[in-house]
């Protein structure tokens, strides 16, 4: 309940560092693409892609520096995601 | 009533209406997730004819642009207006190239009789006809949520302009950022599933 | 106190006048009031139609209407009843009325967010109205909008869809504002475990609209886009499953039963230790159960799945989830009648019909029991069994608790009293009522009557003929209950700032409250429940006599 209003800027360079790294991730998963790692296809580029929405949700979207609330209720919903598609594989896989 | 301005709490709001639409693509990635456990394999054949050139280049445009909007917000709480309304024209470009790259790319599956209920995916594999399927679906209403968060972005513009959006009072434009991010976030999944699928 | 002036005669904005200064406030309470009315009527819209269906099938054969009306009326009813009413009334009317105020906030945090909820609200029951009278009728599909029926029928799915997407998305928004009031504008002095248990209901509920609510969305999103483009994702020619259209239907529409049943059980861990004037027990238990209820009834929806052709696999596993739902629910029943023991219970019709709802609703989770097991489901599945016991919960539950929230807050929202003894009267026929119609239907279920059937055999006649007549006892019982409040706009018997002797914030503000609810500053008690100082006081009143 802190009425204390202060912002954390980010700096340009910070902001370009982290570009820098997302284009670099989407290189590398483009090359992995035309290399086929039998199972590891979908596991890798899935942990590209993951780790990409991990820098953009906490330097450009600022979850890095966000209180607790928007914290664990982010975390929550990306275990309620989770749920939805683990859960519904009980059936699918068994069947 | 009291003048607060509790930014804080309007940012909270903002992150809670992402979640839903988090959840709302969700629901379609459940589908994803088992129509690509049965069909793995008419997946890979499926992606091997969307463009790998269109969807790089897409996911280009849409990580400069999240960028330029990241950093739009730091010029306008550094008080640099103009800066700021340069970054976000920037951004709603980057916005424009997106659609025109996906109206060409759309444009050209429709041309080869690729399009949901066309003669070719009907009577083609069932796995096919799902791969695209979802591909119209998750790609098309992601091009809505662009369009949306364009809509955002360019009344942020205007507001910042007008001088409504000023160094003290951004939220506005905060919130229209953070939504043109979650934008480029969906994009993050939706290029390795559909384009670079083995 | 007197001095004050009710936010009746207060317009927020200030400067509007008449009914804008209704059709475009801020103010949740004015809000609150137009949920109020639109609810009401589509809840007394809903009851009608449904009692129509009752009445045609208290003979065999055609009653009063032929089959396809049979098939759109029920649908109708559970589409009104669903959407338009259980989801959104306890938290639409008593939420926005009484969250802020049970906070010590002056409003909601998005005032604004608030009446665009309401219109989105109207917005989709006038959409529910044009689907009824344009093409080629209402749905027929039922509420649940199977596929591959939904997808093949010629009725007005897509409109009638849409009407449940834009209900849904006011409802998601409302939980969106009530979770951002209760971070933000909370007393300062008010811990997380000092906000009263009605308020922690609703926001349990909330995160369960926010998080639930937008599967819905994208499943009858992809209704239409079957309707109009025939991608085929449901379609097995075309490769689709059509069992996933029915994970992602309940993936929402279970957690939904949360969102209708979780603002009930809030109502009634209000009223229960105020009229028993003794603390809540297990306030902790209760609080947690809340956010237990919400957090396990995510994990269970495919129990409404078990004979669709799904895995053994997960048929055992949503099973066993089933079973830990009943543990809240559970904690929360025994939770209100311990408090009540050794407590001077005072007898009102708001206790009364509070008491019925622990009634109704305990033989309604109990029977969710013998259905959430595989076993004995597979047998009574889509029977009368299952149509008695979702009532039982939905109506006898939350049904009952909106009754008892309406008697327990009318005095607070209105500065008025009702009458007693025409309260009791309805509350006691609608229950007797309620018991005619639907415990008829555990037994026709478990004989095997199938649910949605437009006709049936004749040894079905008795028990379907008593269920009409209670029918029609119980929506008596409720209209004269509705009539009976009315009447008290008529007598104006003026009630005062606390009638009951409640302990929570709202019973600290004149009734009703002014414009920005507080007279003077919040006083936040240490415990919400505490009744030492109201017992101080009316044995006060007792020696002086």
């Amino acid at each position: 309940m802190g009425a204390h209003e202060e912002h954390h800027i980010l700096s340009y360079g910070k902001l370009a560092a982290v570009l820098a790294g997302l284009l670099a991730l989407t290189l590398v998963t483009i090359g992995v693409s035309y290399v086929d790692l039998g199972f590891w296809n979908v596991p890798v580029a899935l942990t590209i892609a993951s780790t990409k929405v991990t820098l953009v949700l906490l330097f450009f979207m600022h979850l890095k520096y966000e209180g607790k609330a928007i914290t664990w209720s982010f975390i929550a919903t990306i275990f309620f995601l989770a749920i939805m598609i683990t859960f519904t594989f009980w059936d699918v896989a068994f069947r | 009533m009291s003048t607060r301005v509790d930014s804080t709490g309007i940012k909270l709001g903002m992150w809670i209406f992402l979640y839903s639409e988090i959840i709302l693509f969700g629901g379609l990635f459940v589908l994803y997730a088992i129509y690509f456990y049965d069909y793995a394999g008419y997946f890979a054949e499926g992606g091997k004819e969307l463009s790998r050139f269109f969807g790089s280049l897409n996911t280009i445009v849409l990580l400069i642009s999240s960028f330029t909007v990241a950093a739009s917000i730091t010029a306008i709480q550094q008080g640099k207006k103009k800066m700021s309304i340069g970054l976000l024209i920037f951004s709603i470009c980057c916005g424009c190239i997106f659609l025109v790259n996906k109206y060409f790319e759309w444009g050209a599956k429709f041309h080869h009789d690729i399009y949901p209920n066309s003669e070719r995916l009907v009577n083609g594999e069932p796995g096919i006809n799902i791969f695209f399927g979802l591909y119209y679906v998750i790609t098309g209403l992601h091009g809505l949520h662009v369009i949306i968060g364009m809509t955002l972005l360019s009344i942020s513009l205007v507001l910042v302009i007008r001088d409504k959006i000023t160094q003290e009072r951004f939220a506005m434009l905060d919130n229209s950022g953070l939504y043109w991010h979650l934008v480029d976030l969906i994009w993050i999944f939706v290029f390795p599933l559909f384009y670079l699928v083995l | 106190m007197s001095e004050s002036i009710s936010f009746f005669n207060t317009p927020s904005p200030a400067h509007l006048k008449g009914m804008k200064a209704w059709l475009l406030t801020h103010d949740h309470k004015r809000l609150a009031l137009m949920y109020m009315w639109a609810v009401l009527f589509w809840f007394s819209l809903g009851m009608i139609i449904g009692l129509l269906v009752r009445t045609e099938l208290m003979t065999q054969g055609k009653t009063i209407v032929g089959a396809d009306v049979y098939n759109a009326m029920f649908t109708l009813h559970g589409v009104i009843m669903i959407f338009l009413f259980i989801i959104p009334a306890i938290p639409a009317i008593f939420g926005n009325f009484f969250l802020p105020i049970q906070i010590g906030a002056d409003d909601v945090f998005f005032p604004r967010l608030n009446l665009f909820s309401w219109y989105l609200y109207m917005f989709g029951g006038l959409l529910a109205v044009i689907s009824l009278v344009t093409g080629q009728g209402f749905a027929d599909t039922g509420w649940t909008f199977y596929v591959p029926f939904s997808v093949t029928t010629e009725r007005n799915v897509s409109l009638t869809v849409s009407a449940a997407f834009i209900l849904g998305m006011s409802s998601m928004l409302t939980g969106l504002n009530f979770v951002t009031t209760v971070h933000r504008m909370r007393d300062k002095a008010m811990g997380w475990m000092q906000i009263p248990l009605f308020t922690w209901s609703l926001y349990a509920t909330a995160w369960v609209q926010i998080l639930a609510t937008p599967v819905i969305s994208i499943t009858l999103v992809l209704v239409v886009f079957e309707r109009v483009f025939s991608i085929g994702l449901f379609d097995p020619d075309k490769g689709g499953d059509p069992i996933l259209y029915q994970h992602l239907f309940w993936m929402y529409s279970h957690p939904a039963v949360y969102i209708m049943i979780l603002p009930g059980m809030g109502v009634i861990s209000e009223i229960i230790p105020v009229f028993s004037r003794k603390a809540i027990f297990g306030y902790k238990a209760i609080a947690g159960s809340s956010m237990a209820i919400a957090i396990a009834g995510s994990l269970v929806w495919a129990h409404h799945m078990y004979t669709s052709g799904m895995s053994d696999v997960s048929v055992f596993i949503f099973s066993l989830l089933t079973f830990l739902v009943a543990i809240p629910s559970a904690v929360k029943v025994f939770s209100w009648v311990s408090t009540m023991y050794k407590g001077s219970i005072e007898m009102n019709p708001a206790l009364l019909l509070s008491l019925m709802f622990i009634y109704l609703f305990t033989v309604g989770g109990l029977t969710g029991l013998v259905l959430g097991a595989a076993g004995t489901d597979i047998h009574v599945h889509d029977t009368y069994f299952v149509v008695a016991h979702f009532h039982f919960v939905m109506f006898g539950g939350t049904g009952f608790a909106f009754f008892a929230a309406l008697h327990y807050w009318w005095p607070k929202m209105f500065g008025i009293m009702y009458d007693f003894k025409k309260a009791y009267v309805g509350a006691v026929c609608a229950c007797v009522g309620f018991l005619f119609h639907y415990v008829p239907m555990f037994i026709l279920g478990l004989q095997g009557m199938p649910r949605r059937y437009y006709d049936y055999l004749p040894q079905y006649e008795s028990g379907n003929f008593s269920a009409g007549l209670g029918g029609y006892l119980m929506v008596f019982g409720v209209f004269l209950m509705f009539y009976n409040l009315f009447m008290s706009f008529k007598k104006r018997t003026p009630a005062s700032v606390n009638p009951w002797g409640g302990t929570t914030l709202e019973w600290s503000v004149p009734s009703p409250p002014p414009m920005e609810n507080f007279v003077e500053p919040p006083h936040v008690k240490d415990y919400p429940y505490d009744f030492s100082e109201i017992v101080a006081e009316s044995q006060k009143v007792k020696g002086k006599e």
